[in-house]
């Protein structure tokens, strides 16, 4: 029984053919990284498993996106419940301009919730979560803005935290900060598997050994390898996987 | 020797660049030093017309008036001197030509040598007489008491509720009426052009299709080359009638007639600019928002607009400056009477309205012209506020985007 499971997935975007073919698995409770040079696709795989990609022109799917045995790509599914289930962290923080408190409520409001003393029950839980609560406890009512990018950065995930999904998607949530707020979200997604479903697209290889159960190597639109991290860092079975991990290219 | 000549070639840009900077930066505030010098002698001034003086007679406890208070003395709307602070008794017009009701021409004699006796004893001999006569023929042994009228001053022009520059005896310069005539036009051109070109805005930036878009873009942006007579005549012709024909009115020249025009010449900067805003929302919080389960209206309510809200607001601005400073137009579907609105259905005027029609016929260096051109100065003082608010805002913008 799989969490998430993609069977024959094809992508175009007009000519191009962005995902060959990719069959892939994810238990849940599990973290799997997905690596590969610029371009490879995986966070274009990423985005589909939210269907993000549909806000994109002139694209073209094939295949089916199974999360809890249910196509997502089935007709009459409701985007914004899926969305709900599938939380998403950005590569840049991407806070709202609104206050601190506002951001994390932003989901509960949006989803028809107005109980008030549940939405503040729900930011708190969600910020404590997100190991950000400490930080912003006494100035929940400023601007996000106000806050450094690593903080920004966990404020989104405790935005995504704040819908209770099931699993959180993460396109790269530390490329763009220093390496000390980079520790602090990789020690957070850690403390988060118990809980959720974690895919993370990282150019950083340390880190996908770090945080990640699994990791799947995209080349050029295609899955070339999908393994335990551990083996996939030790014993790669695929020559370009193990060039690409000593960093012979890309 | 050739980077020589470059270096040469350099100076000479950069000494162009300067001088056409400086001539620009000289000549606009010549102007505005211009505006100001040109109006600013009018107070101060005396506003009873010159060579002519007020008097009452002696027992009379009233010694000064305002500008406002003879206008409706002579015009019949006072009638009783306890209106202005007076005993009561009935009020006596007397301008000079009534002399002749007076006494006989004999008794004036024939070179007028009498006259200043004469008006000594009419003045003298009416309690509630106010009189409007030559100060030539006023001698030192006049029995009257010289009536003084208050001197043109800034609150007295700014609050002044009566707008008669060529009033006899005295002009009645209360700037209020096209004060308020403009801010009252404007203001509900704005009142329909915001909700209207937000809209469109939002359409254009969110919801049109790209081919619909790179039609009505261009178009918009034509609307704002449409010269303003043309708007105007447009108003005259089309909604000037509808007006009158819909609500039932004597005529169709009224403020909310001004106003549709205003706000149709302000639609294409709202859109424009509040168009650039919405699309410059970064693609990654609209997806924020989109990633967290919100819908599409949602995600352009309460995250898009919020953030482009500084860019909308400068957009609003710049509408609302265009539609203060707007003459022609105006001009010909408000119906120009300088009285202060109470309903939309009213005419109207406005400052820019007042200047261009009134400069031609207000004779140089008078009381008159200078007055339009305090009213130029407020309208630029008004233009300076917008544009100074839209600067600030703009400034706040980039401060919470970086």
């Amino acid at each position: 029984m799989y969490k998430i499971e993609t069977k024959d997935i094809n992508l175009y975007y007009g000519d191009h053919h962005a995902l060959k073919n990719i069959n892939l698995q994810m238990k849940a409770n599990t973290v799997t990284a997905l690596i590969g040079p610029s371009g490879c696709g995986k966070s274009t795989y990423l985005r589909l498993l939210n269907r993000m990609n549909d806000l994109i022109e002139n694209v073209r799917i094939e295949g089916t996106v199974l999360i809890d045995n249910k196509n997502i790509y089935e007709r009459g599914i409701k985007i914004d419940e899926l969305r709900k289930k599938v939380g998403m962290v950005f590569q840049k923080p991407n806070p709202f301009p609104k206050t601190i408190f506002e951001n994390v409520a932003y989901g509960l409001r949006v989803n028809g919730i107005s109980n008030k003393d549940y939405i503040e029950e729900r930011v708190v839980r969600s910020l404590q979560n997100a190991v950000l609560w400490d930080e912003v406890k006494d100035k929940l009512k400023k601007s996000a803005f106000e806050l450094s990018g690593g903080q920004q950065q966990r404020l989104c995930i405790a935005r995504a935290l704040a819908i209770e999904p099931s699993i959180i998607l993460m396109d790269e949530p530390a490329s763009a900060l220093d390496p000390i707020s980079t520790a602090k979200i990789e020690e957070l997604i850690y403390e988060l598997k118990d809980k959720y479903t974690i895919v993370i697209v990282t150019h950083n290889m340390q880190q996908a050994a770090r945080v990640s159960d699994r990791t799947a190597f995209f080349y050029i639109g295609e899955l070339i390898e999908y393994n335990d991290t551990k083996e996939i860092f030790t014993n790669p079975q695929n020559q370009r996987t193990q060039n690409y991990i000593t960093g012979r290219f890309g | 020797m050739k980077k020589n000549i470059s270096y040469i070639f350099n100076r000479i840009i950069t000494a162009l660049l300067y001088i056409s900077g400086s001539i620009t930066s000289i000549v606009v505030i010549l102007i505005v030093i211009f505006l100001f010098s040109e109006g600013v002698g009018m107070f101060g001034k005396n506003p009873t017309e010159e060579g002519f003086i007020m008097a009452v007679n002696k027992t009379n406890k009233v010694s000064h008036l305002d500008a406002e208070q003879v206008k409706l003395l002579f015009d019949g709307e006072i009638t009783n001197w306890q209106k202005v602070g007076g005993i009561n008794d009935s009020v006596i017009l007397f301008r000079m030509d009534n002399i002749t009701d007076y006494f006989t021409e004999e008794q004036i004699g024939e070179n007028f040598e009498n006259l200043p006796t004469c008006l000594s004893k009419v003045v003298d001999s009416i309690p509630g007489i106010i009189a409007f006569v030559g100060k030539k023929y006023i001698d030192k042994n006049f029995v009257g008491k010289e009536l003084k009228i208050e001197n043109i001053n800034i609150g007295g022009f700014l609050m002044g509720k009566l707008w008669f520059p060529t009033a006899q005896p005295v002009a009645v310069m209360g700037a209020l009426p096209l004060l308020l005539g403009t801010l009252w036009v404007s203001f509900f051109a704005i009142l329909f052009a915001l909700p209207l070109g937000l809209a469109t805005a939002i359409y254009m930036a969110e919801v049109a299709h790209p081919t619909v878009r790179n039609i009505l873009k261009p178009v918009i942006e034509l609307l704002a080359g449409i010269p303003s007579v043309v708007y105007g005549f447009f108003g005259l012709v089309v909604i000037v009638p509808f007006i009158q024909n819909t609500f039932n009115l004597p005529v169709g020249e009224t403020a909310f007639a001004g106003s549709i025009i205003l706000g149709i010449m302000a639609l294409p900067t709202i859109i424009t600019i509040s168009e650039d805003a919405i699309r410059t929302t970064p693609r990654s919080m609209k997806e924020a928002s989109l990633a967290l389960g919100a819908n599409h209206w949602q995600t352009i309510f309460r995250v898009i607009i919020p953030y482009s809200s500084s860019g909308i607001t400068a957009g609003a601005i710049l509408g609302i400056g265009r539609a203060i400073g707007e003459t022609m137009a105006v001009l010909m579907v408000t119906g120009n009477a300088a009285v202060i609105p109470n309903t939309l259905l009213e005419p109207v005027r406005t400052i820019p309205a007042t200047i261009a029609a009134e400069l031609g016929e207000a004779s140089q260096g008078g009381l008159h012209y200078q007055s339009l051109f305090i009213l130029g100065c407020v309208l630029f003082i008004i233009t300076m506020i917008v544009n100074l608010a839209v600067e600030f805002i703009s400034r706040r913008n980039k401060r919470v985007a970086s």
